[in-house]
């Protein structure tokens, strides 16, 4: 069962991935593939499992300041600033629908 | 109850002559059909609508710190002064969550009567945004904290508060997760500057089920939940500085049908643009569908200038938010007296039971209360309870004063009501302190001035010239006679006067 264009489409939408040539696709196909042999186990009355931290349960800190004021430091990685606030793009700009735009996937 | 908000929104609609004019808002009202049916029937003769609103309520929990991090939380501060590595997203940092935000959910679970799930979990909820660094959001999508709760609310029927009718929404769960950083768009340089201060503070997600039908409603049932979360202390719900936050999604379809498209509409940031805002699209909706046309599955923005929503850039088309659970988290486990063991510790342990133990009486109780307690009526306890401060005042006037709990209300209500709102003042900035009313009251009780007379000095006291109500009688001459004499010789000459005519 291979990918269609469309779910590729979809990801590169989402993901911002570039799936650049027919290699970049097939390295997908060969992980979903590779994923699918989870299948062929049979889970029938076992509880699924989406964490190895499953039998732990989660730490709680005391709800005490003990971070912040850093803005210098936090700053220095910024490409652009502005008195004190990071620089962004007006806005999302999406990826061009898969016409409007040069992909491998047309 | 609502009363200001929606009264005049929720008459029977009439359609004005011609296409509606959407610039005659001021005029029209959406018929609420939470009292019966549905709106009625257009001129055009079509079949009634059924207005569908269901509300996600964001509010910020009262913390001093965020809710994976050590930053404080605070409304006024210098730009990115209030971040740390984590909520920047830096490589290498892990959430780790605070143990206040967990009872402030738990609590507010109990108040809307939820059932607190013992195991929750977290999850990532993935979409870019510059004020979003990580490029997703911690939530509770897969199992939240609490779910399956109700929260009772009440409308004023017809013009006069006399009329309440309480309805009900379902609260469908309530979750814990991280608020996003501000951003200021800055159109002129065609960028965006980001600050993190609010990236990262704990935020309750209370999802209301769409059982409610009008602009009225939606603000009423936001009212209370704002009364209840300011009475628990989880969160202080200041809806101007951006501590409540209310999407509202609404849709409407013909009576026994499948429900319409809905609609996602943000950026309300009052209770009365609440209202508003859910009219208009619930009006723009049938307008656009009566005419033919179709609803699109958007988020739309509310232009409070304007008074109608907008088409919000940068949500076109559906998301897809490809949840996935947050590996870095594990399961976030609650107790309750019976399933708490032997020698946990102390500090890890959010017991339930403690927590269901020690909430404080909620508005409705605090109502049914001063109801009972004081004789005065049920619209008046919505009264007290609404305005901040209220309550207290009146009931200090009370312990001060002979007069009656049910005269003293009225003082309470109507005049020093009407000048707090006259001079646009908070109970807590009132010039008029409550023993100073007080006294006024006893003087009026003890027959020695005349209700008039308490009136004006009332007026009198609301100057703050700091003079006691004794001082302003004694000063005008406002003192009932009680001579028998002196008001006999008054009378005898108002008589002779009368005869000579």
């Amino acid at each position: 069962q291979k990918v269609t264009v469309a779910v590729l489409d979809h990801l590169e939408h989402l993901a911002l991935v570039d799936f650049r040539d027919s290699e970049g696709v097939e390295q997908l196909q060969k992980a979903i593939q590779f994923a699918d042999q989870l299948h062929e186990v049979n889970t029938d009355g076992v509880e699924p499992m989406d964490s190895v931290l499953e039998d732990r349960c989660v730490y709680l800190r005391e709800d005490d300041v003990t971070e912040g004021n850093c803005t210098k430091e936090l700053l220095k990685n910024a490409k652009e600033k502005v008195e004190e606030y990071f620089v962004a793009p007006p806005g999302n700009i999406p990826l061009p629908k898969l016409e409007e735009r040069d992909s491998f996937l047309q | 109850a609502a009363r200001g908000y929606g009264g005049a929104w929720c008459q029977a609609w009439q359609r004005g002559a011609g296409f509606p004019n959407l610039a005659t808002r001021g005029q029209r009202a959406v018929a609420c059909n939470a009292r019966g049916g549905a709106v009625p029937a257009g001129k055009c003769g079509l079949a009634p609508w059924v207005p569908v609103v269901g509300l996600e309520v964001h509010a910020q929990i009262s913390s001093n710190s965020k809710l994976f991090s050590g930053s404080q939380v605070q409304f006024s501060a210098p730009p990115n002064s209030l971040v740390s590595f984590f909520d920047a997203s830096l490589p290498g940092t892990l959430p780790v969550l605070n143990r206040r935000c967990v009872e402030a959910a738990v609590m507010t679970g109990l108040a809307l009567n939820c059932s607190i799930n013992k195991k929750s979990l977290f999850d990532r909820k993935h979409y870019f945004y510059a004020d979003l660094p990580a490029g997703y959001q911690i939530t509770q999508q897969r199992v939240p904290i609490a779910v399956n709760g109700s929260l009772s609310y009440t409308l004023c029927i017809g013009n006069k508060m006399s009329q309440m009718v309480t309805k009900t929404v379902r609260i469908k769960q309530i979750q814990l997760e991280q608020d996003s950083g501000k951003s200021l768009h800055d159109d002129t340089r065609s960028q965006t500057l980001v600050d993190l201060n609010r990236a990262g503070i704990g935020l309750m997600e209370v999802v209301m089920e769409p059982d409610m039908c009008c602009g009225e409603e939606a603000a009423a049932a936001v009212r209370e939940l704002q009364l209840i979360l300011q009475t628990l202390g989880s969160s202080q719900a200041v809806m101007a500085e951006g501590q409540l936050r209310v999407d509202a999604n609404v849709s409407v379809h013909h009576p026994g049908e499948r429900y319409g498209v809905r609609t996602e509409v943000k950026n309300i940031n009052s209770l009365r643009f609440l209202a508003k805002a859910v009219d208009y699209e619930i009006q723009r909706q049938i307008e656009e569908l009566e005419k033919g046309g179709t609803i699109l599955n958007e988020t739309r923005a509310f232009d409070s200038k304007l008074g109608c929503t907008v088409p919000m850039r940068d949500k076109e088309g559906k998301q897809d938010y490809r949840f996935m659970p947050e590996p870095n988290l594990p399961p976030l486990i609650l107790y309750d007296a019976k399933s708490l063991p032997a020698n946990m510790n102390h500090q890890q342990v959010v017991n339930i039971d403690w927590i269901h133990e020690r909430l404080p009486d909620l508005p409705s109780v605090k109502r049914a209360k001063l109801v009972e307690h004081y004789g005065i009526l049920p619209e008046h306890s919505f009264t007290l309870l609404n305005e901040d401060g209220l309550t207290e005042f009146f009931e200090n006037v009370v312990k001060q004063t002979q007069m009656k709990p049910k005269k003293v209300i009225g003082w309470i209500l109507n005049d020093m009501l009407g000048y707090l709102k006259q001079h646009s003042l908070t109970v807590k900035e009132s010039p008029v302190s409550y023993f100073l009313l007080a006294d006024l009251l006893n003087l009026l009780e003890k027959k020695e001035i005349s209700s008039t007379a308490a009136k004006q000095v009332l007026a009198e006291l609301w100057k703050g010239e700091g003079k006691t109500p004794l001082e302003i009688v004694k000063e005008k001459k406002l003192e009932l006679l009680r001579d028998q004499k002196e008001l006999e010789e008054i009378c005898q000459v108002v008589i002779d006067g009368q005869e000579n005519e």
